[in-house]
């Protein structure tokens, strides 16, 4: 029952793996793909700090917290861009932002 | 040790289980509250690491402030929700094999993954023993010194995502009445009375 850095970093791939699939299976929602996001990051942060923990290495966690803080900004900007969005067209339709035809 | 086994078991599978809630809950505002669910379960694993600090950050500004900001953007926009569920299976497949196989990778490098015993001596700030400095001790010993430069960095990007999230929300609407305290200080009695001579028997 020895819990190993095998452990940690399996839960991470299944975080990170759901995130993918999430981003995937609501293709329309884009609250849903960025709270996908923010998954993606856990799963990343979880990989950092355990392998902080079992290499006895500090540098680890204090990466997981520039992670945390590039995180936080990712939302409030993407949340900032998603209302104006909605202000503008009414909907948040990924499908339909195309308004520069790139 | 068993105990730890247990409590990783716990707090993984209430992750697991609240992440796939996020992606696969009908109402959004669900969404939102697992993943809080899933923020708290990933603070439990990193105490089982001996990363308070991180922990504790992590339910502060995720909890606190990341989680209520979707929550609020959620329920803020007047969005038909059944309106975008539809489709929903219809990338159901190609999400399903590319999931798949990025698990099966991620899990074959997981999988092997052991610590060597040349690794132990590599740690650039090694963590020092819990009897003489606790984590977020020893974590501000490097963060304020070491990484001086990075910490300042992470905190001009804040007031730049800050500054940005305002500047692109903010608009100026048109026709809306709005105090004006400088016209109201300087407004004055010839402005807003006038004399009036009334003849009698007539109105003015």
């Amino acid at each position: 029952m020895e819990i190993g850095l095998g452990n940690y970093l399996s839960v991470a791939a299944i975080i990170f793996t759901l995130g993918i699939f999430g981003i995937f299976l609501n293709k329309k929602n884009v609250i849903i793909i960025l709270m996908s996001i923010e998954l993606m990051l856990l799963a990343v942060n979880i990989n950092l700090v355990a392998f902080s923990a079992f290499l006895g290495d500090l540098v680890g966690q204090v990466f997981a917290l520039f992670v945390l803080t590039v995180a936080a900004a990712e939302a409030a900007v993407g949340l900032a861009i998603l209302v104006v969005y909605f202000r503008n067209r009414g909907d948040i339709d990924v499908e339909n932002i195309n308004l520069m035809k790139g | 040790m068993i105990l730890q086994a247990i409590a990783f078991y716990v707090f993984s599978t209430v992750l697991v289980g609240a992440a796939f809630m996020v992606i696969a809950a009908r109402n959004p505002v669900h969404s939102v509250l697992f993943l809080i669910l899933a923020f708290f379960s990933a603070a439990g694993l990193f105490v089982l690491l001996g990363a308070e600090f991180i922990a504790m950050i992590l339910v502060v500004v995720y909890v606190g402030a990341v989680a209520v900001l979707f929550l609020f953007v959620v329920m803020m926009l007047d969005i038909d929700f059944v309106e975008l569920r539809r489709g929903f299976l219809q990338y159901l497949p190609t999400g399903v094999v590319i999931g798949l196989i990025i698990l099966g990778e991620l899990l074959l490098v997981a999988g092997i993954a052991i610590v060597t015993p040349e690794t132990a001596g590599l740690a650039a700030h090694p963590i020092p023993s819990v009897a003489t400095r606790t984590n977020t001790g020893a974590l501000g010993d490097i963060l304020y010194t070491n990484y001086i430069f990075l910490f300042q960095a992470a905190g001009i990007i804040l007031l730049i995502a800050m500054i940005g999230a305002i500047v692109l929300t903010l608009r100026s609407r048109e026709g809306v009445k709005k105090q004006n305290i400088s016209d109201q200080v300087n407004r004055r009695r010839e402005d807003g009375v006038e004399k009036v001579t009334v003849r009698p028997g007539q109105g003015i």
